[in-house]
């Protein structure tokens, strides 16, 4: 009993306030992409060549355009592009609500807005999700995982992650959707009670993500369940999970 | 025998030096090898007219990979009933290729995924399954989703009562297609790709294939270079045991252990964040070397973290053994013994757990490891193979990877470690293994090159490919409450398995 008070008393109160406070990412960390004012240099395809997702693309003005729901934050464009047009910054605010606003092609990115009225009302002050891996890495698992440690403390936001999609408001998702956890995605959704959200976390579940292409998979969700919010990523950064959820709720 | 092939770990040979056996002299050579205590690492199939079966044992004792073949047929007699260890590796082999394995005693998908031009649709989990039948026995099954944020998968219990006669665990859901997709694209995106094999192994498996790449294209990473993914790769280690460590006092109620390292497993990772920007390794490791240095500002700040991680675990994982409940619940919980891990090939952590030296830093050392052997901690026999061995033997390792690291890090030169990013050609009609031990364990990857000097197959065994059915013999006689304690034991990868 001494020992575990003394652990306690030597691991401290280490929960963030957050989003009171803002946290500092690593310095080498990759946040949003921004693409600079500038032209391209001719016929240059450079950025499109190295993206290992294409994630990079022409834009109706001849320029960049990067969609954050492909994009695995590698940077490999960033060095390629011989205009320095492309860059990163180490904004982590990255989520949306619709798939459109992922596409990047200047330094601007309109964030996640709230949900809905009516659901909120429903909803209260809390939500409550059922986590659904369909082919996620375990690393977007491990960072939505880590929201219920000290440090992120998901639980004061009246948020928690539940055991069984009847007591759950919503589902997250992770992974590219798998062929062989289509179904029992598409049954754990039918399984929530109504109104129901879903939340696409990382580039997988968005888009497919690396596995895009592959016979194995259903390039993310796309249209077997329609999603609320889209979460970038590879894996998305905790905060950055968090602060999308905080968005969706309207507490940001 | 003559025109044998023996090879280091991350080296190539020409295929026109691999030993094509026949059949029965190739099974025999198997059991022979096998039965002297050797590992099999690997064991594949490469497609075409005359199928053509690859092993690939691991000598502990002479640090060599011997490799030898034979035209295996549509109709093989499995090898299994002499050499379980090869139990999965048939089931895999039948499942991709259609090859007919003649007495395998549970011959059955791994990962239900269709065969090449193969049109069926596929109903995962849907198969036969061992049943135990009479009065009060029950079955129990549970999955593919799961309560928790857990990767998905199928267990099933024979239970009576409370007691589990025997689980079996199928897998598939995860199958996401990589060794297909591998041999077409661009080694740029072959390493990101294998970073998402298992993403809580990213640099063990991306080290992996940069050694492969590295083999083929004949390039070798500077000191640096080595001395960095070897760091990413014992932060992994720490992270890992550390989280699992927490879980594990978790599912036996014991909260201050529980939320203590799961924090502190953040802390790690956001070590490795320092180095690379991404929590999880992500593009740390490159072919010929590393994406980014450590100058000697970083490697102050690493060393300033991992002082304060040290304590914070001491404090937190010491509680563990402090405290008798937790303790009497390890104890003897989930045995898996020493004779039935050697028969089953178990590697890594669970190996050690069960008083087995496996470790392939030591007995196939690989990038800075040549310099820096660990000291690897063993559980002493009698005392060995249940919950409280496993979560003893990933303590010592915590403590062992510490070391590492900091011996490694003192070493590290001003010299910015490179990379070589040139294109390269790989050697043509060749054959490259390496092996790297992930935190769950031996990482075995084999890459063979067509005539033209381009990928042809690529096979990845994750450690949880030989591990997943250690968890089921530890659940034998167990109480069913007991599974989440056993399986977080282990904690093994789906996506590493279902690839």
């Amino acid at each position: 009993m001494l020992q575990i008070l003394k652990a306690r008393l030597h691991q401290q109160y280490r929960t963030f306030p957050f989003p009171d406070k803002i946290p500092e990412m690593a310095p080498r960390y990759t946040g949003r992409p921004m693409i600079a004012t500038g032209t391209c240099q001719n016929d240059c395809t450079a950025c499109i060549n190295v993206c290992p997702t294409g994630a990079v693309s022409c834009g109706s003005d001849h320029r960049p355009v990067i969609d954050m729901g492909r994009c695995i934050f590698c940077r490999a464009c960033e060095p390629a592009c011989p205009a320095k047009l492309i860059s990163f910054s180490r904004e982590f605010s990255l989520a949306a609500r619709h798939k459109n606003d992922l596409l990047i092609s200047s330094s601007e990115f309109k964030t996640a807005e709230a949900m809905g009225a009516e659901i909120k009302r429903i909803f209260g002050r809390s939500l409550k999700l059922r986590q659904v891996s369909a082919g996620g890495c375990n690393a977007c698992e491990a960072d939505c995982n880590v929201l219920g440690t000290p440090t992120f403390d998901l639980a004061r936001f009246g948020i928690q992650f539940v055991a069984s999609p009847r007591h759950a408001d919503g589902l997250l998702v992770t992974g590219p959707v798998s062929q062989n956890m289509k179904l029992a995605l598409q049954k754990t959704y039918a399984a929530l009670p109504s109104p129901s959200v879903v939340i696409a976390t990382g580039a997988c579940a968005i888009s497919g993500g690396l596995f895009r292409g592959n016979s194995e998979v259903n390039d993310g969700i796309g249209d077997l369940i329609p999603v609320d919010l889209y979460i970038p990523g590879c894996p998305p950064n905790p905060w950055t999970i968090l602060e999308g959820i905080l968005r969706f709720m309207g507490r940001i | 025998m003559k025109n044998q092939l023996t090879i280091k770990n991350g080296t190539c040979a020409t295929l026109d030096r691999l030993p094509v056996m026949e059949i029965e002299g190739f099974r025999q050579h198997l059991i022979t090898l096998t039965q002297k205590g050797v590992r099999l690492a690997s064991l594949f199939v490469l497609p075409g007219e005359q199928p053509t079966m690859i092993a690939i044992v691991a000598d502990d004792e002479t640090t060599e990979l011997e490799l030898f073949a034979c035209q295996c047929g549509r109709k093989f007699k499995a090898l299994t009933p002499q050499v379980p260890q090869a139990h999965w590796f048939e089931r895999e082999i039948a499942e991709i290729h259609g090859i007919e394995m003649l007495g395998h005693p549970w011959l059955k998908p791994i990962r239900f995924q269709p065969r090449a031009g193969q049109n069926r649709e596929i109903s995962p989990g849907v198969t036969d399954y061992f049943e135990v039948n009479g009065e009060e026995v029950h079955e129990v099954a549970v999955g593919p989703v799961h309560a928790g944020i857990i990767e998905p998968g199928h267990f099933r219990f024979q239970c009576h009562g409370e007691k589990v006669f025997h689980l079996e665990i199928e897998l598939g859901y995860q199958h996401r297609g990589i060794e297909k997709a591998i041999p077409t694209a661009t080694p740029q995106k072959i390493i990101r790709l294998l970073e998402a094999t298992a993403g809580d192994t990213s640099i063990g498996h991306a080290t992996a294939f940069a050694m492969n790449y590295e083999a083929l294209a004949g390039l070798k990473p500077d000191k640096n270079a080595s001395l960095i993914r070897s760091i990413a790769l014992e932060l992994e280690r720490i992270a890992n045991h550390t989280g699992d460590l927490g879980a594990m006092a978790g599912d036996v109620g014991f909260l201050p252990t529980s939320s203590y390292c799961g924090r502190i497993r953040g802390d790690v990772l956001n070590t490795t964040g320092l180095i690379c920007g991404n929590r999880f390794g992500r593009g740390l490791v490159k072919t010929g070397g590393v994406g980014y240095h450590i100058d000697a500002t970083l490697k102050q700040q690493i060393l300033d973290k991992l002082t304060l991680i040290e304590a914070d675990l001491i404090s937190a994982i010491d509680l563990i053994w402090d405290t008798p409940s937790v303790v009497s619940r390890f104890d003897e919980t989930g045995h898996v013994s020493q004779e039935d891990a050697v028969t089953i090939g178990l590697v890594g952590p669970a190996a050690r757990a069960c008083a087995l030296l496996t470790d392939v830093r030591l007995s196939h050392p690989f990038g800075a490891y040549e310099d820096y052997p660990p000291a690897v901690p063993l559980i002493e026999i009698g005392r060995c193979g249940d919950v409280n061995a496993r979560a003893t033997i990933r303590w010592l390792e915590i403590k062992e990877s510490l070391r590492l690291i900091r011996a490694m890090l003192a070493d590290i030169s001003a010299e910015p470690a490179g990379c070589n990013t040139t294109p390269l050609k790989m050697a043509a009609s060749s054959i490259s293994v390496s092996l790297t031990e992930g935190w769950r364990g031996e990482i075995c990857h084999v890459a063979v090159t067509d005539a033209q000097g381009k990928l042809q197959t690529y096979k990845i065994t994750d450690p949880s490919f030989h591990n997943w059915f250690g968890l089921a013999l530890a659940l034998r006689n167990q109480e069913i409450s007991d599974f989440p304690l056993c399986n977080k034991s282990f904690n093994l990868s789906y996506c590493g398995h279902d690839l």
